[in-house]
């Protein structure tokens, strides 16, 4: 089969998510039933989910949810995983059959804790020595690909459409306070596995609707920093430059979100002079992890929700409160069916990101 | 004749609705969820009544007939509308009215970005949009003819009666503006003026129609001002790329 890149599809999606903001965790009924709405938007090349909150027994070990497309594969990357991780948990993620979900790869999960020694070796905190491993695997390791890296979080993908690919690992079986969805129409490159959304790292995950047009100019400014973008896929490189972003220059996700989504130029001389220099400081400094294109983003991480639309507005986002629950979906009627009696609904605008943030206590 | 849509996929209930016109000219439908293009092409003398949340391109290319909505519209309602009449009793998404040649839209509450873009007239042919709410970012881009109305009743302080590029290429039609605007977000290319009495006569028949659908009150509404949005020049962009 030909993979990404060698064929152009032309285009569509879907993408949801629900939170609760004091971190009360809930089956993964609810997203299934919300995307699952929205059907008609993706073709069964691609569905997936994130899902945060759902290993509190393993909470403080890295999740590792790998695809591996054969015995070879898993040994090598198997030798590699236990030589630079401490590795409590191997298994295969439960799946049950569905009909629609055919040539599923090898599909297993690592509860793992970085290999101190190696770590300490090589200079790094557990973050980044975890995060280039992953890297290394996915780039180094034919066969093999990590899907999902993060802790006490865990990201499902398969070929598909969502609500089948919910029904395939069985996430109604699964509790978590974040959840996101995506349902895939592939943009130019058919569906594959690992190319299904959402794209995670570490704790990041993204679900996107839309076209990175900027794909080449980020991608060259986030493969400076040791990231390689190697599933030719323009998604991937948004989850990469939150955790730069965020990570290695300690930025807060609303400013990480006005640096991606920037007000136009124009815009910025109209604002007060305080807005003016911050907005005009981030393009300077940051003008090549300007996302431009056509896009609705969700961003999951441990930190909350949040929802982003190009400046233009090209694609739909609605936003929806009640209670302690937050929604997002690319239509209303896909939060309304979960939620019949939101408190308040409104389209997220071009200019004003949403961060739902989550109000865990210390000891949580 | 009433239809219950549930999680009925669009086809089947666009199906069930056309089959339930040919015999009958009102069909209510109940708890709607999503389903795309209801009330698509519908005749003049038929009507759809929906309650719950009708999916995108409803009423598209809506052929003279009537459609109402007890609840919230989502993407392109009225997209390519011929003629008729839309009554949102609720808030719409994006592309409102996108491109439409004829007939009336009525929203009681805002609509996101995009409403009226391409709208066109000719002849006795006039769309007419009427917004109860505020407006999203490029409001009446590219508007070639009729009229939109924005109110801005129930607006927060901290709202604006429109988003960004409002008109930008705006080559024909009117746009009236109730109360203070975001004159930051207006297009070069727009002439603001006041109201001459042909112009009230027309507000007025829209405004009426919006106070008995919604139950607003007419001397609230009018006792703010109104001004009127039209194109400085048909033709905008004649010397973009060559002088001619």
């Amino acid at each position: 089969m030909l993979k990404e890149g060698q064929v152009r599809i032309p285009s569509g999606c879907a993408i949801a998510a629900v939170i609760d903001t004091t971190g009360e965790r809930f089956s993964g009924e609810t997203i299934i039933r919300s995307i699952a709405l929205m059907h008609d938007r993706s073709n069964g090349l691609g569905g997936g989910f994130a899902a945060y909150g759902i290993y509190p027994e393993h909470a403080d070990s890295y999740a590792f949810h790998v695809f591996f497309d054969s015995e070879e594969a898993r040994q090598q990357c198997e030798a590699f995983l236990f030589d630079h991780f401490n590795v409590d948990v191997s298994e295969p993620i439960p799946t049950k059959k569905v009909p629609s979900i055919t040539d599923a790869p090898d599909i297993r999960r690592y509860f793992a804790k970085p290999n101190k020694v190696r770590m300490r070796e090589a200079g790094l905190d557990e973050a980044e020595y975890t995060a280039r491993c992953v890297i290394r695997i996915n780039a180094e390791f034919e066969g093999a690909f990590v899907f999902s890296s993060g802790k006490n979080m865990g990201a499902f993908k398969a070929v598909g459409y969502p609500e089948d690919v919910g029904e395939f690992y069985m996430l109604d079986r699964y509790k978590a306070y974040l959840w996101t969805a995506h349902g895939r129409f592939p943009t130019n490159t058919p569906g594959w596995w690992g190319g299904a959304h959402p794209f995670t790292l570490l704790d990041w995950s993204i679900v996107h609707n839309g076209e990175i047009s900027s794909y080449d100019a980020n991608r060259r400014y986030i493969e400076q920093f040791g990231y390689k973008c190697n599933l030719q896929t323009d998604t991937e490189v948004i989850t990469y430059l939150f955790d730069h972003l965020c990570r290695h220059h300690g930025l807060d996700l609303d400013v990480a979100a006005d640096i991606l989504a920037a007000p136009e130029w124009d815009e910025i001389d109209e604002m007060s002079p305080d807005q003016r220099a911050y907005f005009t400081a981030l393009r300077t400094v940051y003008g090549s992890a300007l996302v431009n294109g056509p896009f609705s983003v969700i961003l999951g991480s441990n930190r909350g929700l949040l929802a982003i639309n190009d400046r233009l507005k090209l694609r739909s986002l609605t936003a929806a409160t009640k209670g302690n629950r937050a929604y997002f979906a690319s239509e209303e009627s896909a939060i309304r069916v979960v939620c019949p009696d939101p408190e308040r609904v409104w389209a997220v605008s071009g200019s004003d990101p949403v961060f739902i943030p989550l109000h865990l206590s210390k000891e949580d | 004749m009433k239809i219950t849509a549930g999680l009925t996929p669009y086809g089947e209930l666009n199906r069930q609705v056309r089959e339930a016109l040919e015999t009958t000219d009102t069909v209510t439908l109940e708890n709607v969820n999503g389903q795309r293009y209801i009330g698509c092409g519908l005749d003049a003398g038929k009507t759809v009544t929906i309650y719950g949340t009708p999916g995108n391109d409803m009423a598209c290319y809506l052929n003279g007939g009537r459609v109402e909505v007890f609840g919230n519209g989502q993407d392109a309602v009225g997209n390519t509308m011929s003629g008729g009449e839309i009554v949102i009793h609720g808030h719409v998404g994006d592309a409102l009215g996108y491109a439409m040649r004829d007939g009336e839209i009525y929203i009681e509450q805002g609509v996101s970005c995009r409403g009226g873009i391409h709208m066109k007239e000719f002849g006795k042919m006039k769309p007419a949009v009427v917004i109860g709410g505020v407006a999203g970012a490029f409001m009446g881009e590219y508007m070639a003819g009729g009229v939109i109305v924005i109110l801005g009743l129930g607006k927060k302080p901290e709202d604006d009666l429109f988003g960004s590029h409002c008109a930008t290429g705006m080559h024909g039609g009117k746009i009236y503006l109730r109360g203070a605007y975001p004159e930051h977000h207006v297009s070069r290319n727009i002439a603001v003026s006041a109201l001459n009495e042909e112009d009230q006569k027309e507000l007025d028949g829209y405004l009426q129609k919006y106070c008995a659908y919604f139950g607003a009150d007419m001397e609230e509404i009018k006792s703010v001002p109104f001004v009127k949005f039209t194109p400085e020049s048909s033709r905008p962009y004649g010397n973009m790329y060559t002088a001619n």
